[in-house]
């Protein structure tokens, strides 16, 4: 584990002075796993995209679905903002958490919301490579290829597993392209992200 | 009593019967050492109540602690063992460091009271139309990102009466976390929120708290170490109104006693110099000691306690009153012999003195600071004290034998000395002609506007506060709406009709927000109104499938919801115990005042972010609404204003004093030109340590003032006995030691680092020589 935080650190390191390097080079050259795919992400400029989310909440007789925009800059900036049905949006920065809703504002701090963290940290983790955060609370499996993967996110911890069943992340190389939230009691949310810029 | 009855028994037995009295009453005597002494004793409502803020309001409790050094790790283990430690203290109503500790409490709290608490419940609200409405709002949330926050408690709490409630107790921003801790921005210092049982006005007890604060800090640390076996390198800083005072009390404790010594020591030395003689010594601080015992004693049975500060400004006073007991030695030249003829030649000048003196200090009585009356009161009952003993008990009380060291050669020095000041009268004309045009340049900035000036205070414990404040992001509240009554209830009610006005005012963006004691307690008659709004449980069952009819949810889900609801219409109503273990019983402590049988409640506003709050409007919405009992508050405008007014009052009581001594003077001369004899060289040292204040870039504050009374009384007796046909070499030098007495004295407190006594003391020492200097350079020439 040590081993491995330090060759992360390493490659992080290493990745990010030469910056002029194609860097689809340097995964075909190693073997692909979960910290060259981090690594991958965290080479990722800020992004922007949009995203069509659908709810199953068991409460509910049909899906609620939802779209609108993501933004995020690494390692901890990240919107969530909705166009549709109705606008809203939630900005964590940092350890702040702020939904906006019609003229109300909501402030959270994501520490003193548990269940919060976990989800917008899983997410935020992964869009930054972030492996030694994400570890701290999932064990993370990773199928697939480095042009097409998937990744697996289940909580350790049992407070957590009481909610959250996993969370699947699948991409296409350095890209999120969607995050499927399994909850315990059997509602689940599955959003679609299209990157909205090619720049890289 | 017995025997051959001596002249003067009768004095020296009343002298110590009075004495006795004074030290009955000095031991039953309770000192302050807190800042009400300079808080105005009859103030108006809003100063009241900022004096009741100062005093005892919530932020007079409340201790803002710092830990600060290693890392972050470390600073947060030693947050959270302190805190452990400091919880079940009882001193202690809360100690917050950003544990979620809490949160549960908290969330059970609002979540099982919510049909009480919150402001949207109303019979609309539970038509087919208006759950309907809430309902759909639900829903919408649900597919929202704050979705997850409320899919637990949908069923229960269909119409979102829990988003309302976080909604309307959301809105502070807390400090940032760090390492699950409170910290500031920079994460370099973690942060503690210590709220006191104690009021701040009980500096004991404050004193108390910080010592209980420090022995957990002491304790975590220790542990630490234990447990990782290394020394820590950390510190623990605290703040806050209540640390103020505890430090201001030490200082004061501190320097009034040191200054007290070392005034003694000094004065002590000097007149053994002078009079090679220790009975001499000793008897001449007789009349002091009296003096100081009948100052505190007058002080105690007129204000019912003596302000610590009053005792420092005693310490200065002892250099004045030893001069008479310097003139009577000096003057009357060699023993009792001659003393009659001292009482013959001198008394008269020097009662005359004493009563200048009196005359000055009598105006501070009317002062409408107790502070300031303390001061004068303790001024007068000590000086004709010391007066009247060196006149009536000192003489009987000399040995025979009795003879100090012959001065007079020193005496004559001086009288050749004077000879030729009138030499000086051109240069000292210049000098006084610029300080003038000093003053005169000055005019606009010479005294200081701040009430802070006043205050004990170090600088760097300011800019440790501010530096605390801002990093709990502790927003100053400036404006706010006090509303008062006789019960509990009453204010309740007040503050909830004063909410929909200022609710009014956030919707026009005239505030950012405001906080009201009603918010964690409704009055009785708002839950007792929101209760009869919800409809019984067969009613309710109705309106609910018509409501969801063409929503996405069955209704039989929503059975807790009816459940719930029921339970509600019968629930006790809500009382301050209720909030018990919640962090917003701190906040209804803060916010709900009782004093006796006066009820208060306070609403602070919040600004938008840098903006000013535009106090006019707020303040003609609360008076066009006619809600009585309800004032609109301007801390900042109140704390200037009851300064300039502190300020205003003292200068006129400080010009009546002048005015007094002059009809005095008047009086006893029956002539305009002795008058200005003695008062030439007093207005010209006023004028002139006025000057080299103001050079020096020194805001006078009103301690200046009373110094520069002083400088007027002690002066007035070198005046005097300048203004006398013969001035004998022996006066002067009674003069010029009653002079370096006095000048030391108040030397002494222009070292102290309590602003006012520094004040004191940087006006008078220089003040009184240079009303020497005048009243020498200025008299009529001796013997020309």
């Amino acid at each position: 584990m040590f081993l491995a935080n330090v060759i992360f650190n390493r490659l992080f390191i290493v990745g990010g002075l030469a910056l002029t390097l194609p860097f689809s080079s340097v995964c075909q050259a190693a073997d692909w796993n979960v910290e060259i795919l981090m690594q991958t992400l965290a080479q990722a400029k800020p992004s922007h995209a949009t995203f069509i989310e659908k709810k199953h909440i068991s409460l509910l007789d049909q899906p609620v679905e939802s779209s609108g925009e993501l933004f995020f800059t690494a390692p901890n900036y990240l919107e969530k903002r909705t166009l549709k049905p109705k606008p809203e949006s939630l900005i964590v920065e940092g350890d702040r958490l702020l939904i906006e809703r019609g003229s109300k504002t909501y402030y959270f701090q994501v520490q003193s919301h548990p269940e919060l963290a976990v989800f917008i940290n899983s997410i935020r983790n992964t869009l930054a490579g972030d492996l030694v955060s994400l570890e701290r609370n999932f064990t993370l499996h990773l199928n697939g290829t480095a042009e097409k993967w998937m990744l697996q996110l289940s909580p350790t911890s049992e407070k957590i597993k009481a909610q959250l069943q996993h969370i699947r992340i699948a991409g296409l190389s350095n890209q999120v392209r969607s995050i499927e939230v399994s909850q315990t009691d059997g509602d689940y949310s599955y959003m679609t992200i299209t990157p909205s810029d090619t720049r890289k | 009593m017995i025997g051959i009855r001596q002249p003067g028994t009768t004095a020296i037995a009343l002298w110590l019967s009075f004495i006795l009295i004074c030290s009955v009453i000095i031991s039953r005597t309770s000192f302050s050492t807190d800042l009400s002494a300079f808080l105005p004793k009859t103030p108006t409502a809003a100063q009241q109540l900022l004096m009741d803020q100062i005093k005892d309001g919530l932020a007079s409790r409340l201790i803002l602690v710092g830990i600060e050094g290693e890392n972050a790790a470390t600073r947060a283990q030693l947050s959270k063992l302190t805190a452990q430690r400091l919880r079940p203290d009882t001193a202690f109503v809360s100690v917050n460091n950003g544990e979620p500790i809490y949160t549960e409490n908290d969330q059970a709290f609002l979540f099982n009271n919510r049909y009480l608490l919150s402001p949207a419940v109303n019979a609309e609200r539970f038509s087919v139309n208006g759950l309907h409405h809430a309902i759909n709002e639900s829903i919408e949330l649900l597919a929202s990102p704050a979705g997850m926050l409320i899919k637990s408690i949908l069923t229960r709490d269909p119409t979102g009466e829990m988003i309302q409630l976080l909604d309307e107790f959301n809105n502070d921003r807390q400090p940032e976390l760090a390492e699950g801790v409170w910290a500031s921005k920079d994460e370099q210092r973690m942060l503690m929120l210590i709220q006191t049982k104690a009021l701040g006005s009980d500096t004991s007890a404050q004193q108390q708290a910080m010592l209980s604060i420090q022995s957990a800090f002491d304790a975590a640390t220790q542990d630490i170490q234990k447990s990782t076996n290394s020394t820590l390198n950390t510190q623990l800083v605290m703040t806050g109104p209540s640390v103020f005072s505890v430090n201001a009390r030490n200082t004061i404790q501190k320097q009034v006693f040191r200054l007290s010594i070392i005034s003694i020591l000094a004065i002590a030395t000097l007149l053994l110099l002078v009079y090679r003689s220790f009975s001499a010594l000793l008897l001449g601080f007789l009349p002091v000691l009296s003096g100081a015992l009948a100052g505190v004693a007058a002080v105690s049975l007129t204000f019912g306690m003596v302000h610590g500060i009053t005792l420092g400004f005693g310490t200065a006073l002892i250099g004045e009153a030893v001069d008479y007991s310097i003139y009577l030695f000096v003057q009357s030249e060699s023993g009792k012999a001659n003393y009659q003829s001292w009482v013959k030649r001198f008394w008269p000048t020097i009662r005359l003195g004493v009563l200048t003196s009196v005359c000055g200090f009598a105006s501070l009585l009317f002062s409408g600071f107790p502070g300031l009356a303390q001061l004068g009161l303790y001024a007068i009952s000590g000086l004709i004290t010391a007066a009247i003993i060196t006149r009536f008990v000192l003489p009987h009380l000399l040995p025979s034998t009795f003879r100090i060291h012959d001065i007079s050669a020193i005496g004559q020095l001086l009288a050749n000395k004077v000879k030729l000041a009138h030499q000086l009268r051109w240069p000292a004309i210049v000098l006084l002609a610029i300080a003038c045009t000093i003053v005169f340049n000055h005019r606009t900035d010479l005294w200081s506007n701040k009430i802070s000036s006043l205050s004990p205070v170090s600088q760097a414990e300011i800019a440790l506060d501010t530096r605390l404040r801002a990093d709990v992001a502790a927003p100053d509240v400036r404006y706010m709406v006090v509303v008062s009554g006789d019960s509990r209830e009453s204010v309740l009610q007040s503050s909830e009709q004063a909410s929909l006005i200022l609710n009014a005012q956030i919707a026009e963006g005239a505030i950012a927000s405001f906080e009201s004691p009603s918010r964690y307690l409704p009055s009785d008659a708002t839950q007792l109104a929101r209760q009869a709004s919800l409809p019984p449980p067969t009613e309710l069952t109705i309106r609910l499938a018509q409501a969801v009819n063409d929503l996405p949810i069955q209704a039989q889900r929503l059975s807790p919801f009816i459940d719930d609801l029921t339970t509600a219409r019968k629930q006790p109503l809500l009382q301050a115990d209720s909030l018990k273990n919640t962090s917003m019983a701190m906040a209804l402590d803060a916010l709900l005042l009782q004093q006796t049988d006066k009820w208060s409640a306070l609403l602070p506003l919040t600004a938008h972010k840098d903006t000013e709050i535009d106090a006019a409007k707020i303040r003609n919405a609360l008076v066009s609404s006619n809600l009585t009992n309800v004032v609109f508050v301007d801390m900042k405008a109140e704390s200037d204003h009851l300064y300039s007014g502190y300020m205003q009052e003292a200068i006129t009581l400080s010009l009546m004093g002048l005015l007094a001594i002059i009809v005095l003077l008047l009086f006893v001369f029956k002539s305009f030109t002795q008058l200005l004899r003695v008062i030439t060289p007093l207005a010209a040292a006023v004028i002139t340590v006025t000057a080299g204040l103001a050079y020096l870039g020194q805001p006078l504050i009103i301690l200046h003032l009373v110094g520069m009374l002083l400088v007027v009384a002690v002066g007035s007796n070198y005046a005097l006995f300048f203004n006398q046909s013969n001035t004998s070499p022996l006066t002067l030098a009674s003069m010029l030691f009653a002079n370096l007495t006095t000048v030391i004295g108040f030397g002494i407190l222009s070292f102290s680092n309590i602003s006012i006594l520094q004040a004191l003391g940087v006006t008078v020492a220089p003040g009184v020589i240079l009303a020497l200097f005048f009243s020498v350079v200025f008299a009529k020439r001796l013997n020309a």
